[in-house]
């Protein structure tokens, strides 16, 4: 009646455990996902270039059984030796005092999902439902290129095609009597033709106020804010090249990684940001061949004298550019009396009908909605 | 022939002489890998969910501890199928095929065990099986969001099922049954003549509809998979296959100590009268047993639960010795594990198994509390009632299709954990497709009413 069988037909194909683990994994990523915003506020993620991925502490799901409250004092049975009344473990506090012995007591697991910026930034832009972006003049930024097209019998032996070569030769062979390995005629090479390509490229200029009125929070709200913009342009384009400039009363330009250090005393002179901008857009980023972003972070508070010289900077660079974004930070932003002078700068230019747009940042919240209004607004004007 | 199958027909031999009557036993050698799936998940093929997945997580972790070591999953039915891990030693697997024949004569001749079998017939690896590949199904036509849905809710209330009821049960009359006429004696037409007496109450103008439910029901996988407003057939299906699946490991929880004992009592004489195992396998086996029979681990004092493998032998034992082989298989066949702890658990045998209570204090304060055998069988036999689960029933089906349950917090003397409760209302309502309704009380014995 025993019978013993021991192959293994059906169960090494794959693991059902796996499986479920993968599927319960998912479902963490998703309730992720729906704090995602609070999430990526709370952590350091432009300090880390070149970082595409964030860790993401997280507890295990539970599957909620209908249960009981926890009764004051538990009981149950156990096995073993002890009197009424014998202490078999000592409470949290005395334990403490009579030796530091760490670990939790329920053994809980925990672990990391680790998160692709790009996935991030993908559920963002579904999440906020931001439109893409448009190259401003993508039909008439043609530039020329070479391409690949064709073959030929002669040409640079760096551009030999070994594939099609061989298969010319197998073809000859096949037909031959008594053939040879590899003729001249044989040979196939790669041509190259100059053609005209659309181009895809996207230069961001981000300036950043530093002057001492600009306090720690303030940077790290224009910091996101940078983060996410400067995310939502390389979901479009190809190559994307970043410029940092710092401002006080002069303005420089900076590594990324120095960028939110830079520090200055002294008074606001926000016209030789707009300039230096202006100086490399011209230098580096020809507008012909360049979608060119400008996004401009400050507290608002400009020298007075400098008004003049700053509107006609920012003009005349926001005539050049796909779209310039400027940021208002500052927790006391809602009750100003008055609009900044940068404010209302930014606000002339727009009824000018000049691509730009103007957002307040008081908390991290604050970030979404600009990202909004900024992403719609840019869309729209194209 | 390997010599696994040599020793295990000779044991199976043994056990006939002995008395022990079973249906046939189909062993599989299993890697590691499968034996840990069928822990996890209970049976070998069982429908996919996600919370398997986090049990088979902790319990991978729980073995790279070496606080869990497998030795044999045994499922009854006709045939009986076990499973035994193909990295263990012989002498391990010999101890085990001994182990599962004690299973398998428990199982077939325990009533509960019976009852269940004669219910459900004895192929329920294959059922699981024809279940998962039907929820499948159901995923590749409805979607997996959709299937798992259903399954957080079936899954969530997959205790809450009547076990002293049938597998396949009708729906409820759909009218009152009308009371039969009494025929009536003669004191009462005496009685009926006397002057005053209530007059007759009129006849009823036709037969009325039953209410829904028509008493308090338990069995809340069966209410909802045939009383749920919008639910399609395929939901109803998977209802009914968490159903038939929790009712077969019904007996299994309800009978653990004395099944565990019984076998371990079968594995350790089967051993001890085999002439033919040689000496060192004997001593290994012997080992082996020592090992998984004992109260707490090696090395400890004590241990905070109970052995049921320890102490169900205990007992066995005891009650073989006293009252003979005969007044044991009867008993194995009537009780289960309250009366066998009630009847069977005496002063004495709780003395030998060194059985305790201890109390559990906030700061994680843990003490020795009774040795008072009432209050002993009370806390071994305290986490068995109503199949571990509280005591919630489907009281009402409003008429805008609302669900109303109760929970019975005056016999489970506390109300429910509110955060878990609530969980489970929303799986439940995403099934039942309208308001879902639990009367409690809360930490301060208050009524309240969660709803999702």
């Amino acid at each position: 009646m025993i019978r013993i069988a021991a192959e293994t037909p059906w169960y090494d194909l794959f693991s059902r455990g796996a499986r479920d683990w993968l599927r319960h994994n998912q479902k963490v990523r998703d309730a992720v996902k729906e704090t995602l915003p609070e999430l990526i506020a709370g952590a350091d993620l432009m300090s880390r270039p070149g970082h595409r991925t964030v860790l993401v502490p997280v507890k295990v799901l539970e599957h909620a059984r209908l249960r009981l409250l926890e009764p004051d004092v538990r009981q149950g049975a156990g096995q073993g030796r002890g009197e009424p009344g014998e202490v078999l473990q000592p409470g949290r506090e005395e334990a403490d005092r009579a030796a530091r012995s760490g670990g939790t007591q329920d053994g809980e697991i925990r672990f990391v999902v680790e998160l692709k910026i790009d996935e991030i930034v993908d559920w963002l832009w579904e999440e906020l439902k931001l439109p893409e972006l448009k190259p401003r003049r993508a039909a008439a930024l043609d530039e020329p290129d070479y391409v690949r097209e064709g073959w030929d019998k002669r040409g640079a032996r760096a551009r030999l095609d070994r594939r099609r070569t061989v298969r010319e030769a197998v073809k000859r062979r096949a037909i031959q009597e008594d053939p040879i390995a590899f003729t001249n005629d044989d040979l196939r090479f790669r041509q190259l033709v100059k053609r005209a390509t659309p181009s895809i490229n996207a230069a961001v200029i981000f300036a950043l106020d530093v002057s001492g009125s600009m306090d720690e929070a303030q940077r790290r709200l224009a910091k996101t804010f940078f983060f996410f913009a400067l995310q939502g342009i390389r979901r479009q384009y190809a190559k994307v090249e970043t410029v940092f400039l710092a401002h006080a009363a002069q303005a420089w330009e900076f590594e990324e990684s120095q960028f939110f250090q830079a520090a200055s005393s002294g008074g606001t002179m926000s016209s030789s940001a707009f300039r230096l901008a202006l100086e490399l857009l011209q230098a580096r980023y020809d507008p012909q061949r360049y979608n060119a972003y400008f996004f401009y972070a400050s507290d608002g508070e400009n020298a007075a004298e400098d008004r003049e010289g700053a509107a006609s900077l920012l003009a005349d660079l926001t005539a050049q550019i796909n779209y310039a974004g400027y940021v208002e930070t500052g927790g006391g932003a809602a009750f100003r009396p008055r609009e900044t002078q940068l404010a209302e700068l930014f606000g002339e230019m727009k009824a000018k009908g000049l691509p730009v747009g103007a957002s307040r940042l008081g908390s991290q919240d604050d970030v979404w909605r600009a990202m909004r209004e900024f992403f719609r607004e840019q869309s729209k004007d194209d | 022939m390997t010599e696994l199958e040599d020793y295990a027909g000779r044991l199976e031999a043994l056990a006939h002489r002995l008395g022990l009557e079973h249906y046939p036993v189909d062993f599989e050698l299993a890697p590691a890998s499968l034996m840990t799936e069928i822990a996890v998940y209970g049976l070998p093929i069982r429908m996919p969910h996600w919370s398997y997945g986090v049990r088979y997580i902790h319990q991978l972790v729980r073995q790279s501890m070496g606080h869990s070591k497998i030795f044999e999953v045994m499922f009854p039915g006709d045939p009986c199928r076990a499973f035994l891990m193909d990295s263990n030693s012989l002498a391990e697997n010999t101890l085990v095929a001994a182990h599962v024949l004690g299973h398998a004569d428990f199982t077939r001749n325990n009533q509960l065990f019976a009852r269940f079998h004669a219910m459900a017939g004895g192929n329920i690896v294959e059922h699981a099986a024809v279940h998962a590949q039907r929820i499948q199904q159901a995923i590749e036509a409805a979607g997996l969001e959709r299937v798992e849905a259903v399954l957080d809710a079936a899954l969530a209330l997959e205790s809450h099922v009547d076990v002293s009821g049938e597998l396949h049960r009708p729906s409820y009359p759909e009218f009152v049954p009308e009371k039969t006429a009494q025929t009536e004696s003669a004191f009462q037409k005496r009685f009926g003549q006397l002057p005053g007496a209530a007059e007759k109450a009129s006849a009823p103008i036709g037969p009325l509809r039953t209410r829904i439910p028509p008493h308090a029901e338990y069995d809340l996988l069966w209410f909802i998979a045939h009383y749920a407003p919008e639910l399609e057939q395929w939901e109803r299906d998977i209802f009914l296959a968490v159903r038939a699946e929790s009712l077969y490991f019904y007996p299994v929880f309800a009978c653990q100590i004395m099944n565990e004992g019984w076998a371990s009592y079968w594995h350790a004489r089967l051993l001890r009268e085999a002439d033919f195992l040689p000496a060192p396998l004997y001593l290994s086996a012997i080992k082996a047993h020592s090992d998984v029979v004992r109260p707490f681990a090696s090395g400890e004092q004590s241990a905070l639960g109970v052995n049921p493998y320890h102490l169900g032998f205990t007992l066995w034992e005891h009650i073989v010795e006293k009252h003979g082989l005969e007044r044991a298989r009867e008993v194995m066949r009537d009780e289960d594990d309250f009366g066998f702890i009630r009847n069977w658990l005496d002063r004495e045998l709780a003395e030998k198994a060194g059985l305790f209570v201890y109390e559990a204090r906030p700061g994680g304060e843990l003490r020795v509390a009774s040795r008072d055998l009432e209050a002993i069988r009370e806390a071994i036999l305290a986490p068995k009632y109503n199949y571990g689960a509280p005591r919630v029933a489907a009281t009402e089906l409003k008429s805008d299709g609302t669900l109303v349950l109760a929970h019975e917090h005056a016999s489970d003397g506390r109300g429910l954990d509110a955060a878990r409760a609530k969980k489970v209302l929303e799986y439940t309502r995403r099934t039942w497709r309208r308001a879902v309704r639990l009367h409690t009380v809360n930490e301060r014995g208050e009524p309240v009413e969660l709803a999702a």
